[in-house]
């Protein structure tokens, strides 16, 4: 079985970001980088299952500047065996994504697509989905858990309420959450080793799909800011404050 | 033009952030000319569901669809049911809930259209307001799409009032056969307490709690405040407390009137979920964690010794 993994370049975790001056977006430039976290899990994943004997090859697919290169060759460290970069400027709206995996989901004939559930920039929780709609394919979403078993592949899910397990037929789509799994870090050797590896290279036109989305960001602005706070010194003026000041209990 | 909006519900409960649904519903049709509202209620034995949704204001009518393969709303059924239905609609409406996240995109990419996560505010009848990054920021984007499909922060809206006149419940007949997921089993917290989505207190607790028994000190101020308990991501990764606790950017988004913060430091993630509070405590023993730039009330204390304190104050 092939597994597909999709890797997303966003701005690293850690990294406070701060909205532009004239709201046409994030305060980017020069900013630290990073595969996104909910990527790491799904790379994570595919190798797991390569180790395991359950899959022969793992591709990752990163799609964006030209940039994404750099996470590329994170996945490939981490023991992803080839890489396709889809080269496009700009923002690439959900819908785009899951056209383009759907094509090369397609090309490759994968058995299995592992995606993050989102991404911490846009924070939109889609592309997965919309995938499995375009593909025909099942969707184990927002996975803490995924098994293969009798052709199938079972997955069980971080829901409000608890935990749910499906049982999806292959081939299938899995985004995972956060407990899936505990991504390791790449090696020095095998930094070197996915140096070599092979990262072909294509664009939207390449797979027939229009980038033209139908949901335009206008503009962005901050978040209202929250009025200073005080400190109290004892729980008694705590619950004092809260009580007659407050009003909350 | 008329807004369908979909029930968040377990078959035998309406779940309330159905009601916030509906008032961004309300706030879209304000720019609609005769707009209409409608609530899709898709499940097993779900009629008490609809029952309760007929009475909700501002309701046109309630469509309900029974049966069994709609039993745990999954994605390849809901999906294609929506999209039999989008046809009359300008908008479709779900909570931003693990099981509106679940399938609303689906349907969007079934109708090759965009789909819009986590409403927080309604511009105009094609133009919303949502967080990104975190909530670092707010983006205000526009919809040129013939079918807006969206899903909708409970939190940034009010609930909608539930004792209007019954409107009519239509049935709709939609039959599925498909074997691409089938649903094996369920494991559902169960608690005698409010919901942490919609508890008017919530109490957390992050990893200074330690263990999982030391959450019994939490408990038990949450039993005195009639408030639900909820967790950092920290705390839950370490297996004192279940996942459905977890707040935060991918968590649950919680805005109670009164959340306390119990030994959490206050990262940007943990911050998403809860930073709309209308009044936020931290209890904390490191004067510099980043929780008390967001409190309104910050206690410097060793949590040890405040918990049995407050416990005894309230
Ligand atoms: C992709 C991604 C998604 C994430 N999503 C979420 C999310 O949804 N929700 C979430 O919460 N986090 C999330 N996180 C994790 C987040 O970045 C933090 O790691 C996490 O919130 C930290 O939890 P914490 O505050 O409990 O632990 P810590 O940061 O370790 O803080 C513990 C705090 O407890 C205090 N403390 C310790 N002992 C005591 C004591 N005896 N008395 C008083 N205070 C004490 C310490 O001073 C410290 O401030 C996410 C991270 C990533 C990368």
């Amino acid at each position: 079985m092939k597994i597909l993994v999709a890797v997303k370049r966003v701005l690293d975790a850690n990294v406070k970001v701060r909205v532009k001056a004239d709201g046409s977006g994030m305060e980017l430039a020069n900013a630290k980088m990073a595969m996104n976290p909910f990527c790491e899990i799904a790379v994570e994943q595919a190798v797991r299952m390569k180790e395991a004997g359950q899959a022969e090859e793992i591709i990752a697919v990163s799609m964006g500047p030209e940039a994404c290169q750099e996470q590329l060759r994170t996945a490939l460290a981490l023991g992803c065996d080839r890489g396709i970069l889809v080269t496009a400027d700009g923002e690439i709206a959900p819908l785009q994504v899951a056209k383009m995996l759907r094509e090369l989901v397609e090309r490759e004939g994968a058995g299995l697509v592992i995606l993050g559930k989102q991404s911490i920039d846009s924070d939109n929780n889609q592309v997965g989905q919309m995938l499995a709609a375009l593909a025909g394919m099942g969707q184990g979403t927002f996975a803490c858990g995924a098994e293969l078993a009798d052709g199938r592949i079972l997955v069980t899910r971080e829901i409000d309420g608890g935990e749910q397990t499906v049982s999806l037929e292959l081939p299938a789509v899995v985004t995972t959450d956060l407990r899936l799994n505990e991504p390791r870090y790449a090696s020095l050797p095998n930094i070197m080793k996915a140096k070599r590896k092979p990262v072909e290279q294509l664009t939207p036109v390449d797979l027939n799909v229009e980038m033209d989305s139908n949901l335009k960001t206008l503009r962005v602005s901050p978040p209202a800011e929250r009025a200073a706070g005080i400190v109290v010194q004892s729980v008694e003026e705590l619950v004092g404050k809260l009580r007659n000041e407050a009003r909350v209990i | 033009m008329s807004i369908l909006v979909v029930a968040e519900h377990d078959n035998r409960e309406l779940k309330p952030a159905t009601l916030n649904a509906v008032t961004c519903a309300m706030e879209i049709a304000s720019y609609l000319e005769n707009p209409a509202i409608h609530l899709l209620v898709a499940g097993h034995d779900c009629a008490a569901v609809a029952n309760a949704g007929a009475a909700i204001a501002g309701m046109g009518k309630v469509i309900q669809t029974d049966a069994a393969f709609l039993a745990q709303q999954l994605p390849e059924n809901m999906a294609p049911l929506l999209r039999e239905l989008a046809g009359d609609y300008s908008h479709i409406l779900a909570p931003a809930s693990t099981t509106g996240k679940n399938f609303m995109p689906r349907l969007a990419a079934l109708l090759d259209v965009a789909q819009i996560s986590d409403v927080s505010a309604v511009e105009s009848a094609d133009t919303f307001v949502r967080p990104i990054y975190a909530g670092n920021a707010l983006a205000t984007v526009q919809s040129s799409d013939q079918v807006k499909v969206i899903t909708v922060r409970s939190t940034a809206f009010d609930t909608a009032e539930t004792d209007s006149d019954r409107v009519p419940i239509t049935s709709f007949e939609f039959c599925l056969e498909q074997d691409l997921s089938r649903f094996v089993s369920e494991n559902l917290s169960v608690s005698e307490r409010p919901e942490l989505t919609s508890a008017s207190v919530v109490i957390s607790g992050g990893r200074g709690m330690q263990n999982g028994e030391n959450f019994m000190m939490l408990e038990k101020i949450a039993d005195k405040l009639n408030a639900a308990v909820g967790a950092s991501r920290a705390a839950v990764d370490a297996g004192f407390v279940p996942n459905d606790m977890q707040v935060g950017q991918t968590g649950k988004i919680v805005a109670p009137d009164l959340y306390i913060a119990v030994g959490i430091s206050g990262a940007i993630q943990h911050l998403a979920g809860m930073k709309d509070s209308k009044v936020i405590v931290a209890i904390n023993k490191d004067a510099e964690a980043p929780i008390f730039q967001v409190a309104d009330f910050g206690l410097v204390a060793d949590l040890f010794k405040a918990l049995p304190e407050l416990e005894q104050a309230l």
